[in-house]
C-alpha cells in the first residue's frame, strides 16, 4: 500500500481551501450583501455607515435595539438585555473574530432582526449596519 | 462477557463525544459543558447543565427554540439535533423534575428549594437581574460548579 508521494501536498491544499472558505473578513461580507441589496432594489446606491448608526441606535417597534445588547458603542463590550451575560464587542476593529464566520453572521442576524424588528433584515439594512461597524475605530 | 466489554466501551466512547460524566450532583458540581453545547447554549446565558430539567422538559424547550422566553434563539437543524440527545442522554431524572411540566429550570421544585434562603432583595438587584443569571451570584457557574462554598451574593 503505497500513498502517492504528492498526497502531503493534495492534503495540505485542500485544508488551505477549506480553511479560507471558512474565514472571512467584514470586506467579504460586505460585498455580499452589496450582491443581494442590488437585487432587492434596482436603485440601490450603496451602504450608509450614519444610516446603519441610526437603526443600529433606533427601536424598530419593539422593545430592544440592537444597543440594548451591544450598547450604543459596539467596540465597548455588551450585556444580555435580559440574563446579563457579558457579549464580547461587535465592532471588528475591537474584536478581530467578528464577521468572519458565515455561519455565525447568518445565525446572530436571523435571531436578532427577529427579536429586534419581528422579521429578517434586509440586505441593506445588514449592509448598513456593517458599514457602520467597521467604520468605527477602536 | 462479550457483551459487557462491548456496553462498556461504548459508554465510555458516548461520554467522550459529550464530554460529560457522572454529576456529583449533592456537591453541586457538575461536568463542564462542551464545547459546542457551550459555545451554543451558553452565548445569551450560561449552559446550564442538562441535570437540572427533565428530557421530557428538554425535547419541549428544543423544538420552540425560536420562541425561547420571548428571544430567538434558533439553531440549525444539525446542530439542534445534536444538542437535543445530548440534553435528553444527560437530563435529570428525578421524579419532581418528571412530574413538572416548567421548562424554567429557576421554577423547578429543586431550585425553589435551593434557593429558599436567597432574600427577595438579591434577586431585584442589578447586577443579579434575573434568576437565570446564575454566574452572578455561582462565580464558577460556567464551569458547572455550582459548590455552596463558591457562591458570592454581589452587594
Amino acid at each position: 500500500m503505497h500513498q502517492s508521494p504528492i498526497f502531503p501536498f493534495v492534503a495540505a491544499a485542500a485544508f488551505l481551501v477549506t480553511a479560507s472558505a471558512a474565514a472571512e473578513t467584514p470586506a467579504d461580507f460586505q460585498r455580499s450583501f452589496e450582491t443581494s441589496a442590488r437585487q432587492e432594489a434596482a436603485g440601490f446606491s450603496g451602504f450608509s455607515a450614519q444610516r446603519g448608526a441610526a437603526f443600529f441606535k433606533a427601536t424598530h417597534g419593539r422593545e430592544w435595539s440592537c444597543a440594548s445588547c451591544h450598547t450604543q458603542n459596539p467596540t465597548a463590550p455588551g450585556r444580555h438585555a435580559k440574563t446579563d451575560k457579558p457579549i464580547t464587542p461587535l465592532a471588528p476593529a475591537a474584536n478581530a473574530e467578528r464577521f468572519t464566520r458565515p455561519d455565525k453572521v447568518e445565525k446572530w442576524f436571523r435571531r436578532n432582526c427577529n427579536d429586534v424588528l419581528g422579521r429578517a433584515c434586509t440586505a441593506s439594512e445588514k449592509g448598513d449596519v456593517l458599514a457602520y461597524l467597521v467604520s468605527l475605530a477602536k | 462477557m462479550k457483551q459487557v466489554m462491548r456496553f462498556g466501551l461504548l459508554t465510555l466512547l458516548t461520554v467522550a463525544a459529550t464530554g460529560t460524566g457522572v454529576a456529583l450532583a449533592g456537591d453541586h458540581r457538575y461536568p463542564a459543558p462542551s464545547p459546542l453545547v457551550k459555545a451554543e447554549c451558553g452565548s445569551c446565558h450560561i449552559a446550564y447543565p442538562p441535570q437540572l430539567l427533565s428530557a421530557s422538559a428538554w425535547r419541549a424547550l428544543m423544538s420552540g427554540l425560536d420562541r425561547h422566553f420571548g428571544t430567538d434563539a434558533s439553531l440549525d437543524p444539525q446542530t439542534a439535533a445534536t444538542i437535543t440527545t445530548f440534553l435528553e442522554q444527560n437530563a435529570g431524572r428525578k421524579r419532581s423534575l418528571s412530574a413538572s411540566s416548567t421548562l424554567r429550570i429557576s421554577e423547578t421544585r429543586w431550585f425553589v428549594h435551593e434557593h429558599d434562603e436567597v432574600p427577595g432583595s438579591v434577586w431585584k438587584s442589578p447586577k443579579v437581574k434575573s434568576p437565570s443569571n446564575c454566574a452572578a451570584c455561582h462565580s464558577n457557574a460556567e464551569q458547572g460548579d455550582f459548590n455552596e462554598h463558591n457562591v458570592h451574593i454581589p452587594k
